[in-house]
């Protein structure tokens, strides 16, 4: 047998990992070079587009885009509903990771389960069972209508659908951290005298809060943008039922691209503020949030 | 509270929890299992009565419709593509991203969630203004003769851009945890850097490649909003099966979009049944999600 050759143990001068443990350099950067090139394609140059298209005739038209009455109603609309859903998505998700997390049960895993169920879901399957629920066809539609309840083509149905949609996110990002953290603080606050509402303020609650603001950030960016389910339930009406991601598109098929891409500007700016907080949390406080992957 | 006082002493019943100290348990499960049951259990199980209420023979007649089967293939056919092709970008992302250091690594790490964050409806427009025959893209592949907006590339695309995501955050923790001493065994022992990489780096990452996959799958095959404008949505060509609901409904055909719906649900579920099973696997094979 010939000589084998082993390679030197000898770290690089650069600092960097050994020859051997890493490609050659060409590889390194051309790897890199397509990684950057099939992102910026893919994610930056769709994200650019939307601030080009919103300012391509100037900043006066840009900004009277959101001085038009059904625009405006539509900002309040999205702000409404995501101040409805978000926090009964927290108390939800407060409720289910307190319950699964710290308590031992039967069947835990299936709940688990259950709960992420409505990320499997389609969008527009989501609007779908409420219509099939509330639609005037729907299973209590005729109830409905004697009573003069509106919920599909009203904000009611809008709700609901995002509530559906948004609603495994704060549950995801507690369940695992709670599970970590194990009883022992709180059993500690209980031997000390501490009431439950108590325990549950001052121990569990600030132990979570970075966690707690994580998933809410994602809740709320999902409740603002959410289209597919809200479109099935909305009907549209502007000015009524119209939220800021079926505006845009109205305006985009009545070829009102700078109105268009002028709210969806909004809706992109509101992305990137979730992306930097998120971001930002992940950086600052990555050990009081549990295992942070697909979201 | 007061659950495992209640019990009767000295008998080992099997318990449907085990006893604690902590408080607030009937009180939390109670609301999630109401809220859950309510909000998400219960409409489900509607749609999916009202779709067996049509019975077999009806659900099948219309699931074979070929309008809709055009829009079911589609979906489905471009969903797996979309997927590929994910798998692929995003271990290369998710490789790049964890080992090599370049300017402005943190910023596009950040950048990789942004199809999470951005509505549907805007990345929408976006690809449609992006692709279309005067677009920044659009024209100059125009010009190789190759039309992207309102054909079943344009929804390639806009599926390729919602499913990315998944398939680099799921590769990219495993990436990071790769135990450096098989690699410098690797080395020693004299094989290639490539036969390194193939042999000895990527097989644990393949589980996490068909998770991702399989995630990037079930988003593709529901996305909606970000797929309508730039699809054309021409019947049996580039008409996917969430529009074929959306159009359904509109015409007030309840059994035909509950029949699609029903079947998207049954393979959503299949695809999450997958994502277990291959975790599963690779939790014995591998010790690692």
């Amino acid at each position: 047998m010939s000589e084998t050759t082993v390679p030197s143990i000898r770290p690089p001068a650069h600092g960097g990992p050994h020859a051997a443990l890493t490609e050659p350099r060409a590889v390194r950067i051309a790897l890199t070079l397509a990684a950057v090139a099939f992102l910026a394609l893919f994610l930056l140059l769709p994200l650019a587009v939307v601030f080009v298209e919103a300012l391509s005739k100037g900043v006066g038209p840009y900004l009277a885009t959101f001085a038009e009455p059904d625009a405006l109603a539509a900002i309040r609309l999205t702000l409404l509903v995501a101040v409805i859903a978000v926090p009964l998505n927290v108390v939800f998700g407060l409720c289910a990771s307190w319950a699964i997390a710290k308590f031992d049960f039967r069947g835990r895993n299936l709940l688990i389960t259950l709960i992420d169920l409505p990320f499997s879901v389609s969008p527009v399957v989501a609007g779908l069972i409420y219509v099939l629920i509330f639609g005037a066809q729907g299973l209590f539609g005729p109830f409905l209508q004697r009573h003069g309840i509106e919920i599909i083509f009203a904000v009611p149905g809008i709700v609901l659908a995002t509530v559906f949609v948004t609603f495994p996110f704060v549950a995801r990002e507690l369940i695992p951290l709670m599970q970590d953290q194990g009883t022992t603080d709180e059993e500690a606050a209980l031997t000390l005298g501490a009431s439950p509402w108590r325990v549950f303020r001052t121990v569990t609650l600030p132990n979570v809060r970075w966690a707690l603001l994580y998933g809410v950030l994602l809740c709320n960016a999902r409740a603002m943008g959410e289209f597919g389910a809200v479109s099935v339930v909305s009907g549209r009406i502007r000015g009524l039922t119209n939220t800021m991601p079926l505006h845009v598109e109205i305006l985009y098929n009545e070829y009102n691209y700078v109105a268009a891409f002028g709210i969806a500007s909004l809706l992109a700016l509101l992305a990137l503020v979730t992306l930097a907080g998120k971001t930002f949390l992940e950086w600052r406080h990555a050990d009081a949030l549990a295992g942070r992957g697909a979201h | 509270m007061s659950n495992a006082a209640a019990l009767p002493a000295g008998r080992a019943a099997p318990r449907f929890r085990r006893p604690s100290a902590l408080p607030g348990f009937r009180l939390t499960f109670g609301i999630t299992l109401t809220y859950l049951t309510l909000l998400v259990l219960l409409p489900l199980a509607v749609l999916l009565l009202r779709a067996a209420s049509v019975g077999p023979a009806g659900l099948w007649a219309l699931v074979t419709d070929a309008r809709n089967l055009a829009a079911l293939k589609t979906s489905f056919g471009l969903s797996l593509a979309a997927a590929a092709i994910d798998a692929v970008f995003g271990l290369l992302v998710a490789w790049v991203l964890t080992r090599y250091r370049f300017p402005g690594r943190r910023i596009i790490d950040a950048l990789v969630d942004l199809p999470f964050a951005l509505p549907t409806a805007v990345a929408g427009i976006a690809l449609a203004s992006l692709y279309a025959p005067n677009g920044w893209l659009g024209e100059p592949l125009m010009a190789l003769g190759i039309k992207v907006a309102y054909t079943p590339l344009g929804i390639l695309v806009a599926l390729v851009f919602v499913g990315l995501p998944f398939c680099v955050r799921t590769v990219q923790p495993l990436v990071a945890e790769i135990d450096r001493s098989s690699e410098e065994a690797a080395a020693i022992l004299g094989a290639s850097r490539f036969r390194a990489l193939v042999t000895v780096i990527l097989p644990p990452l393949i589980p996490a490649m068909l998770t991702g996959f399989a995630l990037a799958f079930a988003r593709a095959v529901g996305e909606y909003g970000s797929v309508i404008f730039v699809a054309g949505n021409l019947p049996y060509v580039s008409e996917i099966a969430p529009l074929l609901i959306v159009i359904k409904l509109e015409e007030f055909n309840y059994a035909g979009a509950t029949a699609i719906a029903a079947v998207m649900l049954l393979m959503s579920f299949t695809a999450l049944l997958a994502i277990n099973l291959v975790q599963d696997f690779s939790r014995r094979r591998f010790g690692h999600v």
